[in-house]
């Protein structure tokens, strides 16, 4: 599921685009592309042109009208196969995906909480089904009751099971996910046919695909470019009368489709469902296609550290105990205050006790263990002989301590001190709430993230840690990472806070989240990723989900909406520069035979008028399916600066554009000249 | 060096040392700061504010802008309508000159109301001096004000805030005249005066030649009104033939003066701008791109004017002074080459030698500077025009750096391009549309007595007309029979929609984008004072806008230069 097929051009891919180009020809599907719809209008006049030359000859020859109706013709087959090939690419990508979540049978709960066998395909939301071991899930939703571990490889090719319980943020599934152990009861959230997937793949085929903002703003300086011409194409013909020239129909529109800007008239939308399709790739699911191109505009990134920065999760890599507490006792505790905690770090505080000789103690019945929560920021246990036993933050357990009337230790703030300042996170370990000692935490930064946020901040881009560690910590793992900002002991409404802040000043704010918490602030951001493991509320508030749950997938979205862009600039500059040697090759044509002087215009040395329009018309129709590959794959984004950036893109695509043209008429020329 | 070449270089860097304290000083003046006029002009605005009852601190949104614009060019139409169809009774008037017909009085009162100054009338024998004075240096004065007020709002919407208040229009004009037009003018016609132009209210004098003849010559108030005409991009000449007029401009160093006139403010607006935003690199990069631009077709049309006309040379006459057809031999080739090419790319339009005369490839790149119409351009007006190639630059441009567009903190979207692509388009379209629906009328009707010159020369006059109409002008080719309906009513048309279009446009747009929300630079933004940048903006206006022409310039002054050559 991953791994995609790297070709562009897949046989069946192809076939179906094929097909699908001469759909196209619709005139009312043509008509949402002003400048390939007047390309159409000149196709059509060429055909009556074509036949009209066969009984008279003041046009030109009927082979020259006719081949030239074909160069038109195939231009407008190129310009849809490009659409038609992008869309075929995005419809396979997400096909693949649905097929996951085909006609399952499933175990729908009656009123009367009897169980019915029914087909995915019937569920509606707000049904209830029920999922147990080896079972597949049938539709997304989310875990009402009970809890499970999900094989989700098929969504997002890891092959570790993930655990999905009900009433946290990991309470949401997919359909086409497997139950590998437990039972759980779970709500439908969406109707059939509604669901992101669903929403997506009707994106990318044409019915329903808004133009995104930017796209009409272009759309509408092509059109306004198409219209010059028809200007200046209309006027040519008193022009020509004044200066006793007669222009044949072929050379008027010849002159026309070349002038106007074809190329990215004929791209423009298969660069958009490009861009999509890049983002389907990278497993993300994109709610509109003005989602992909915000990203690209992204000033402010909200990364959580943990799984982002750090690798998953920290680990306990040293244990301080307070002055007059035996090691022993100490480890003693932090094994017991530990085994309930599931969290890799409370694993890895068991790990650490068991290396110093402890082993797994056998619990008395009567064990109460006490989770960690928000409010309280510890967890641990009650033993039934009265033993509380607690771990947490440094600042929460000594409130408690300091609350029920012991002395925080001096020694403990400094070692808390020192830990974090070294990146640690410290955790205080109390024993009816008397501090006994401090556990070292440490995070291990991911190799390779300064190297992408030095990136990023080339790109304009400003990387915020998000944490719930304290300020001292934050601060020197965001300078360890090279971040440029953190917000240390987050809570949810800080994220949301921050956004709001940085919107007011102007900035487009990108963020990532999971809970039911983040919903709000992944609404308030310009660009807000739901995990699809995070619950529905989260999926619903964010514009695009991202089917892995890696949370560096940001950097990749903002790169994809970036190139997005780049790649229309860059085609539209190319489109445009060409009409330099298109003019140097059509204007002198039109005119040497009755203005031979005009012959020192003819700066290519076209061998003659039909073979130079010919040429030009041929060059025009070829240089879209030239381009196909890099509309699909968009420019290749450089982190260089926006200047640099410009220079580059202006060298390669604008002085390219300009000198190509002449090569590839002039060689064309050659070609057909021989018959012309 | 060459002392022609030396001259016009002479002139063209006096414009530009002078241009950079004067934008600085416009710069202030706009922003409302302390200059040191306030103390003799400050008491007789306030006067001019407190009779007219115009409330000049009352800030206005773009909209009440271009009403209160519009509104005051319609009373300013009336009054030039009244004094040029009653000046034959009104008094000063010693030569006795007739009224104005109501359509000559039409053509001439909108010419002059749009800043074009197309001259269907010569001033010896059409004009009385109060209407010289009160009607057409006065249009020459607010009109030439109205484009700088306008331009002064777009620089005030060109800051970097949210706002929708951007200054009040009659504050902006008022002050482009009495602290601008009015110092600058003045010191202008006092120079000139010393030169031997005349500035009087007496009739024509009788003078005996040399050989005994006498001949009449015209006089006038003519000093204070070429000050004008040049400084404020109008044109419009007090004697028929213009700045070739001995009386208009007299000698070498007036004819310096007065080239130097006609690109100074436009080259200190965009110096104004980059004081008045703090924006000075933004401003160097866009005159260095209209320089490129200038210097692109000063450079030839110099070097073609001073090597003489070819068919000429072919017949084995000597051309060491140039192709001196139709220049005055006290200003010479070279400088008249220069004037040619500053009057076009102004929408300035009066010539010290005549454009029919010009070498074709001259003469095309006269067409060129005012079918871009943004180098300089006019007073005010001409930034205005570059603003929209601007906007098109950035749209493009800023794709291409991976971002939705941006100018200057504000993100343009398909509301601006909306405008910016009708107001690109509008130049083209009423120059190609006049110049073919005139073939089309003249190859229906060859008899018809337009053309002295058919064939490709023909071509280029037409085209020139229309080019120039739609420029706001007002140069002519001349060799073209333009004082028919047919001509007076279609230039008359283009006129108007190309004066005010191209007003509104940047002015909605800078408008909307002011009320933008306002995002501050970051590394990923493009950045619009750079180099490339300014490569990207010529690249716009010659591929967009230059090349739209390359049909039509090819069946005129190409093919006469292929042909001839």
């Amino acid at each position: 599921m991953k791994t995609q097929p790297s070709s562009l051009f897949q046989a069946t891919l192809v076939k179906e685009a094929l097909r699908s180009s001469f759909i196209k020809l619709n005139p009312v599907t043509l008509f949402r592309n002003p400048v390939m719809f007047t390309v159409a209008l000149g196709t059509v006049v060429m055909l009556v042109v074509s036949l009209y030359s066969l009984t008279r000859h003041d046009q030109g020859t009927f082979g020259y009208n006719f081949l030239v109706f074909w160069v038109l013709f195939f231009t407008l087959l190129f310009a849809n196969f490009a659409e038609a090939i992008a869309e075929a690419r995005g419809k396979a990508q997400a096909d693949s995906l649905r097929k996951t979540r085909e006609e399952t049978p499933a175990k729908l709960v009656q009123t009367s909480d009897e169980i019915q066998l029914v087909s995915s395909a019937q569920l509606k939301k707000g049904d209830v089904f029920i999922c147990e071991a080896g079972d597949t899930i049938p539709s997304d939703g989310e875990i009402i009751e009970g809890l499970a571990t999900i094989d989700e490889s098929a969504i997002t090719g890891e092959s570790a099971p993930v655990i999905r319980e009900a009433g946290g943020d990991k309470s949401s599934v997919t359909g086409g996910t497997k139950v590998l152990s437990d039972k759980i009861k779970v709500i439908v959230t969406t109707q059939p046919g509604e669901s992101f997937l669903d929403k997506m793949i009707a994106l990318v085929e044409g019915a329903s695909r808004q133009k995104s903002p930017n796209e009409i703003a272009l759309t509408i300086l092509l059109a306004s470019f198409t219209l010059i011409f028809v200007i200046v194409c209309v006027s040519l013909k008193p022009f020509a009368d004044y200066a006793h020239t007669p222009i044949t129909i072929a050379a008027f529109i010849s002159l026309f489709v070349c002038l106007i800007p074809t190329t990215i008239g004929g791209l423009l939308s298969a660069i958009g469902i490009a861009g999509m399709d890049r983002a389907l790739r990278a497993n993300v699911i994109t709610k509109s296609g003005k989602a992909v191109e915000t990203a690209g505009d992204i000033d402010v990134l909200l990364l959580d550290k943990t799984g982002t920065i750090t690798i998953g999760n920290r680990k306990a890599t040293n244990f301080y105990p307070t002055q007059g507490v035996a090691p022993e006792r100490f480890v003693q505790a932090m094994l017991l205050s530990s085994l309930a905690d599931e969290t890799p770090e409370g694993k890895s505080i068991i790990e650490l006790a068991q290396s110093q000789g402890l082993s797994i103690p056998k619990l008395p019945v009567g064990v109460e263990w006490i989770k960690f929560t928000a409010e309280t920021r510890s967890s641990g246990v009650n033993m039934p002989n009265g033993l509380r036993v607690r771990k947490g933050a440094v600042d929460a357990m000594r409130q408690m301590s300091v609350k029920a009337g012991f002395v925080f230790p001096e020694d403990m703030t400094q070692y808390a001190t020192n830990i974090a300042s070294n990146g640690g996170t410290p955790l205080i370990v109390t024993e009816n709430e008397v501090v006994l000692g401090i556990i070292e935490l440490q995070d291990i930064i991911k190799v390779g993230i300064q190297e992408r946020f030095e990136r990023l901040r080339k790109m304009g881009v400003k990387t915020v840690m998000v944490t719930g560690d304290n300020p001292l910590t934050a601060k020197y793992i965001a300078h360890k990472a090279g971040v440029d900002d953190f917000i240390a002991e987050a809570k949810p409404e800080d994220k949301m806070n921050y956004i709001k802040a940085e919107q007011a000043n102007g900035k487009l704010v990108a963020m990532m989240g999971d809970g039911t918490n983040d919903a709000p602030a992944l609404a308030q951001a310009d660009v807000g990723v739901a995990m699809n493991s995070g619950t529905a509320a989260a999926k619903e508030a964010g514009n695009m989900v991202d089917l892995d749950n890696d949370p560096t997938k940001l950097i990749e979205i903002v790169e994809i909406g970036k190139q997005l862009l780049m790649t229309r600039g860059t085609l539209t500059t190319f489109s445009i520069a060409n009409d330099v040697a298109k003019y140097f090759a059509i204007v002198p044509a039109l005119f040497i035979s009755s203005i031979p002087g005009l012959q020192g215009l003819n700066i290519m040395r076209l061998h003659s008028p039909e073979s130079a329009i010919l040429s030009a018309v041929i060059f025009n129709a070829l240089i879209i399916p030239a381009l196909i590959p890099l509309a699909l794959k968009g420019v290749a984004y450089k982190p260089i600066g926006a200047s640099a950036l410009l220079r580059r893109n202006l060298l390669v695509y604008g002085l390219g554009g300009i000198l190509i043209p002449f090569i590839g008429i002039k060689l064309l020329d050659i070609v057909v000249g021989m018959f012309f | 060096m060459n002392t022609e070449i030396a001259g016009i270089a002479f002139t063209y860097f006096l414009t530009v040392i002078l241009a950079i304290p004067l934008g600085k000083y416009i710069a202030k003046v706009y922003a409302g700061e302390k200059t040191f006029l306030d103390s003799v002009l400050g008491p007789v605005e306030n006067l001019f504010f407190r009779w007219s009852g115009i409330a000049y601190k009352q800030e206005m949104n773009w909209k009440q802008h271009l009403q209160a614009l519009l509104t005051i060019n319609v009373w300013w139409f009336g009054w030039a309508m009244f004094v040029l169809m009653n000046q034959g009774w009104l008094p000063w008037n010693p030569d006795q000159n007739p009224s104005m017909s109501p359509d000559l009085a039409f053509n001439t009162a909108i010419s002059f109301l749009v800043n074009c100054n197309l001259q269907h009338y010569s001033g010896e024998t059409g004009m009385s001096y109060l209407g010289q004075i009160a009607c057409l240096m006065f249009l020459q004065f607010v009109t030439a004000g109205t484009g700088m007020a306008a331009c002064a709002v777009v620089f005030n919407a060109m800051k970097a805030r949210t706002t929708d208040k951007l200054g009040n229009f009659y504050n902006y004009f008022v002050k482009s005249c009495t602290r601008i037009l009015l110092p600058l003018s003045f010191v202008l016609a006092i120079i000139l005066l010393w030169e031997g132009t005349p500035m009087n209210v007496a009739g024509k004098a009788s003078i005996t030649t040399l050989q005994g003849d006498t001949v009449q010559v015209s006089r006038g108030p003519v000093a204070a009104m070429v000050a004008i005409k040049q400084l404020g991009t109008n044109g419009g000449g007090f004697f028929g033939v213009n700045s070739a007029h001995p009386l208009e401009n007299p000698s070498y160093l007036s004819n310096i003066l007065e080239c130097a006139s006609i690109v100074l403010i436009p080259i200190a607006m965009i110096f104004a701008l980059g004081y008045y935003l703090q924006r000075k690199r933004l401003a160097y990069i866009v005159f260095g791109v209209m320089t490129v631009g200038f210097l692109l077709f000063v450079v030839p049309s110099v070097y073609l004017e001073m090597q003489g006309n070819p068919a000429l040379t072919q017949m084995g006459i000597e051309q060491n002074l140039g192709s001196m057809e139709g220049k005055e031999t006290r200003f010479g080739a070279a400088s008249s080459a220069f004037w040619a090419v500053a009057t076009t790319v102004t929408s300035n339009g009066s010539v010290n030698a005549m454009h029919d005369s010009l070498t074709p490839l001259t003469g095309m790149f006269a067409l060129l500077g005012m079918m871009i119409n943004a180098l300089y351009g006019g007073v005010g007006v001409g930034f205005l025009n570059f603003y929209v190639f601007m906007i098109i630059a950035v749209f493009i441009a800023g794709l291409m750096v991976g971002r939705t567009p941006e100018f200057l903190g504000k993100k343009i979207e398909a509301r601006e391009m909306k405008i910016a692509s009708i107001i690109a388009l509008l130049h083209p379209l009423l120059i190609l549309a006049g110049t073919a629906l005139a073939s089309f009328v003249y190859v229906g009707h060859p008899d018809l007595p337009w053309l002295n010159n058919p064939s490709f020369h023909g071509f280029s006059e037409m085209l020139y007309e229309y080019t120039s109409s739609a420029a706001n002008n007002g140069s002519g080719f001349e060799g073209l029979g333009d004082n028919t309906p047919f001509w007076n009513i279609s230039t008359g048309i283009v006129l108007i929609l190309s004066r005010y279009l191209p007003i509104i446009g940047p002015i909605a747009i800078a408008g909307i984008l002011a009320n933008k929300k306002f995002v501050p630079e970051s590394a990923g933004t493009l950045k619009t004072d750079t180099a490339t940048f300014g490569l990207m903006v010529f690249a716009v206006i010659f591929i967009v806008a230059a090349l739209a022409f390359f049909p039509a310039l090819t069946l005129g002054p190409l093919a006469e230069y292929f042909t001839h050559k």
